[in-house]
């Protein structure tokens, strides 16, 4: 049952990712990528990640995706605007740099330290709020808050640049 | 396993009807009652007193031409309106209606699912929503629609932060985001967090309004210069989707401020389930009779309003009550 459904959601997230960037039309493009994002919320809350799920839909698919269609249907895009074929003029490169991408990721998920991971005992309140907070709010501290003011500043600089006169 | 997955689906079946009855009579309910603040009959023919009038708008509506734009982005199109539907519909899943009753020998919970971040879910489905409404507004390739869609969108985003935040108070203060355990520790009217939270609760309000595109703040739709908004290009009962899942969506946040600030199914005498049917429709009688009484608000005064006052109240509520919950 649970590895069916791991590997339904799984291959789903794969088969949109893939459609995500073979699609010439862009709105296309940016709901596979919400199908996607579902289908790893799937998979979040297998790996009792039920919080990270939440917070994914919440932010990634409520809001980052949503201003992403917002930019596209401002620009207008017409059908003939998006293109017929892809030109790949640095196909032999970018085969070069996929089959290495593989390869590191496959050795870095069969290392030994992180299959120990993948079967040590979680704890019975992992991914909880109130596990997820204290690890933020005391081992992380110093990224979060870092991370925070990054952006902050990206916040800032984009009113800024489109504000010149405010 | 099987047990579970049984109680669960029936649940889940009987919610989903009540929800979509409700749905449909709320319609009436809110054509009377308008009708009654602006002195005028109302729909009173079909039925008594026109109790079938929802009955025959189905049946009208069904039986409508289904129209396509020619210039439509067909396969969007025909997605919008579900998309724009299944949100609105799923946040009842983790509502509380009741506490728990003896059937057949078993003890059942009056909770399709009792989710542990109840609360975060029903944020996440709202958040949803904007979907079907944006590509309502592109797929039919029209400037109403557009405009709509894009008005929309805006409100709901910029909405929908104050939603979050005039929330963050009630879980401070509760320590849970389960909605269950929410409704349990409000068993007397001075536990409730309407008395805890009253600004809150304001906050939620108005921001709950903004976020079903209702009155004062239906901007999406406002007839005199955008034709209908977003749904401007439906006909038929993908119009009818859309509708429904406006009516859907006022239930479920009636549904949530009853559950967070009211108090849910706890009440004295009658039983749990009928003090959240009285509970809701006392909020659903309050967005009809705001409906019959404020204007419009005009598009800048909106989005000034939600960024420089909403906005701001929230993060000071939330200053403020957790200050509280440290000292």
């Amino acid at each position: 049952m649970e590895l069916a459904i791991f590997l339904m959601a799984s291959a789903l997230s794969i088969a949109a990712s893939i459609l995500v960037i073979i699609q010439r039309n862009p709105i296309a493009s940016v709901m596979y990528l919400l199908t996607s994002f579902v289908s790893q919320v799937i998979l979040f809350i297998m790996l009792n990640a039920a919080f990270l799920a939440m917070l994914q839909i919440i932010v990634y698919a409520g809001a980052i995706l949503v201003l992403f269609l917002f930019v596209i249907m401002l620009l207008n895009l017409r059908r003939e605007d998006f293109g017929k074929d892809i030109k790949l003029k640095f196909k032999p490169l970018a085969i070069a740099f996929a089959v290495v991408l593989l390869f590191e990721t496959t050795v870095a998920i069969s290392s030994s330290a992180m299959l120990e991971r993948a079967q040590a005992q979680l704890p019975p309140e992992f991914g909880s709020v109130q596990a997820v907070g204290m690890e933020l709010f005391t081992k992380y501290l110093y990224p979060f808050e870092l991370t925070s003011i990054l952006l902050i500043v990206a916040v800032l600089g984009a009113v800024v640049m489109a504000k010149k006169r405010l | 396993m099987l047990e579970f997955a049984v109680i669960t689906g029936v649940k889940a079946f009987m919610v989903l009807n009540v929800l979509l009855l409700t749905c449909a009579w709320t319609t009436y309910l809110e054509r009377r009652f308008l009708a009654r603040m602006q002195s005028r009959i109302g729909p009173n023919t079909a039925g008594y007193r026109g109790l079938l009038t929802p009955i025959a708008d189905l049946i009208k509506l069904l039986f409508k031409e289904d129209f396509i734009p020619a210039a439509a982005h067909k396969p969007l199109y025909l997605l919008a309106p579900l998309m724009a539907f299944i949100p609105a519909m799923l946040p009842l899943a983790v509502i509380p209606f009741g506490s728990t009753i003896n059937l057949f020998g078993r003890e059942i919970n009056l909770v399709v699912s009792d989710f542990n971040l109840g609360l975060l879910f029903i944020l996440a489905m709202t958040s949803l929503g904007i979907y079907g409404i944006i590509m309502a507004g592109w797929s039919p390739n029209s400037k109403f629609s557009l405009l709509g869609g894009l008005r929309s969108s805006a409100q709901m985003i910029s909405y929908e932060i104050g939603l979050g935040m005039s929330l963050i108070g009630v879980i401070m203060l509760a320590g849970t985001l389960n909605l269950v355990e929410l409704v349990e520790q409000q068993s007397s009217i001075l536990d409730w967090y309407i008395v805890k939270q009253p600004v809150g609760f304001v906050l939620y309000l108005i921001c709950a309004f903004a976020e079903t595109n209702r009155s004062p703040f239906d901007l999406p739709e406002a007839e005199s210069e955008l034709v209908g908004g977003y749904h401007t290009e439906y006909s038929s009962m993908r119009f009818g989707l859309f509708f429904v899942g406006e009516y859907a969506n006022m239930v479920t946040v009636s549904a949530v401020a009853t559950t967070v600030f009211l108090g849910g199914w706890q009440g004295p005498f009658l039983p749990p389930v009928l003090w959240f049917v009285i509970k809701c429709f006392a909020f659903l009688f309050f967005y009809i009779w705001v409906r019959g009484s404020l204007p419009r608000f005009r598009y800048d005064q909106l989005m000034k309003f939600g960024w420089f006052v909403l906005i701001p109240i929230a993060l000071a509520n939330i200053l403020i009550t957790a200050l509280f919950v440290l000292l």
